[in-house]
């Protein structure tokens, strides 16, 4: 009778306990995680840690891919590759872009045609659209990206101011804090910007999410004293 | 600062990039900035509209007076650059540092309907810089009397170099 009472006890005491103190833990794990991942964001790689690094880049309309291109230009691409390029659904020019400059580089070393890829994203929001419509389409944009982000892995991720890089970067940081991937984010903020952020970079910059983060005006550095002032790419 | 003349044509490019700009049309195509380009010597304006709605009147200049033309898009931009002598220009990024680099004289004017306007801020930047000149559609006329080309400032184009050697470094990749 004791015995069967006990155990009564027992059981009660699971079925009230288990559940929210699971959560607890998962809960604290999950924040030491978090601020680990917060804490290695922005501390250098050793000397050597790895001959190449899966890129991906995600390009914006106009003025953002030039300057996307004037750094990859100068960027030694044997140290960044296989590269995924990703761009608006709604953006083609951009894609266009990097394929023509892409092209220039074979000429000058043997680019295997299987480490490049040129993938469109959907938008969670076009310029204009109504928010009603918008709540679904955000819905599919982020799926999308998830996909995307399975899919590739990226080990450094480079942006440049589009608000297609948010989703993205935010699940980079999610794969970090998950253990799926380790991966680096590197923003430049548009050389449009003189005095204030844009949205995207604001973002990244507050949640040190950026890796690093620059910046194409002294101004600016100013104003955000984590950011490298390095000129303009243009 | 280049001066693309051949033959004695002096042209005046506007380009409003991908979007519409109907505020700037209308304000080249008007009497007194059209006076003043003539006045200076110009002998064309050509206009790329782009989506705009507004078709300014075409004028073959032959009773010598200013030359107007105007088409909504092309792939090279560039090369009417190239032949201009004057630029006036949307404040796209894209437009302005593609101008610069070219060396020719350039205006921007800041469209005010932009929602976000923070495309000013580029363009004011680089007037401080006397890389250019910086206008609103109803001052284009006011900033053309009182321009003078010789005091701009070349721009030299910068590069991605920091950033790919802070990137390198970061990734422990030895310096080149």
């Amino acid at each position: 009778m004791e015995e069967h009472h006990h155990c009564c006890i027992y059981s009660k005491m699971l079925s009230k306990c288990t559940f929210p103190s699971l959560l607890i833990i998962f809960s604290i794990f999950l924040m030491v995680r978090v601020l680990y991942v917060l804490y290695r964001c922005g501390k250098p790689f050793p000397k050597g840690a790895s001959p190449s690094f899966s890129t991906l880049i995600v390009l914006g309309s106009g003025g953002h891919t030039a300057e996307m291109l004037s750094l990859l230009s100068v960027l030694r691409m044997d140290r960044y590759t296989p590269r995924f390029y990703i761009a608006a659904a709604t953006d083609t020019m951009s894609l266009h872009k990097a394929r023509s400059f892409e092209d220039s580089l074979v000429d000058k070393s043997a680019v295997k045609e299987a480490s490049l890829q040129y993938t469109q994203i959907y938008r969670s929001r076009e310029v204009g659209q109504s928010y009603v419509t918008s709540v679904w389409t955000t819905i599919v944009a982020i799926v999308h990206a998830l996909w995307l982000m399975i899919r590739i892995r990226p080990q450094v991720i480079l942006c440049n101011g589009p608000g297609t890089c948010i989703p993205l970067c935010v699940i980079a940081f999610l794969f970090k804090v998950l253990g799926i991937r380790w991966s680096s984010i590197f923003y430049v903020e548009s050389v449009a910007r003189v005095k204030r952020l844009s949205l995207s970079g604001l973002l990244l910059y507050k949640l040190r999410m950026a890796d690093q983060f620059f910046v194409q005006w002294p101004q600016l550095q100013k104003n955000y004293p984590r950011a490298h002032y390095v000129g303009c790419l243009m | 600062m280049e001066d693309g003349e051949n033959d004695g044509k002096r042209l005046v490019f506007v380009t409003v990039g991908t979007t519409s700009f109907d505020a700037l049309v209308k304000a080249v195509v008007s009497e007194n900035v059209k006076e003043e380009l003539h006045k200076r010597g110009y002998t064309h304006l050509l206009i790329q509209m782009g989506r705009g709605i507004y078709s300014p009147p075409k004028c073959d200049g032959a009773d010598g007076s200013l030359a107007v033309d105007y088409f909504t898009f092309s792939s090279s931009i560039a090369d009417y650059i190239r032949s201009a002598s004057l630029v006036i220009s949307h404040a796209g990024s894209g437009s302005i540092f593609e101008t610069l680099k070219l060396g020719k004289p350039l205006i921007v004017v800041v469209n005010e309907d932009l929602m976000d306007n923070h495309q000013c801020e580029l363009a004011e930047e680089l007037e401080e810089r006397k890389h250019l000149y910086c206008a609103r559609p109803h001052t284009l006329h006011q900033t053309l009397t009182k321009m003078e080309l010789e005091s701009l400032v070349r721009y030299t184009p910068g590069d991605g170099t920091p950033v790919a050697r802070i990137i390198d470094r970061f990734l422990g990749f030895p310096d080149d």
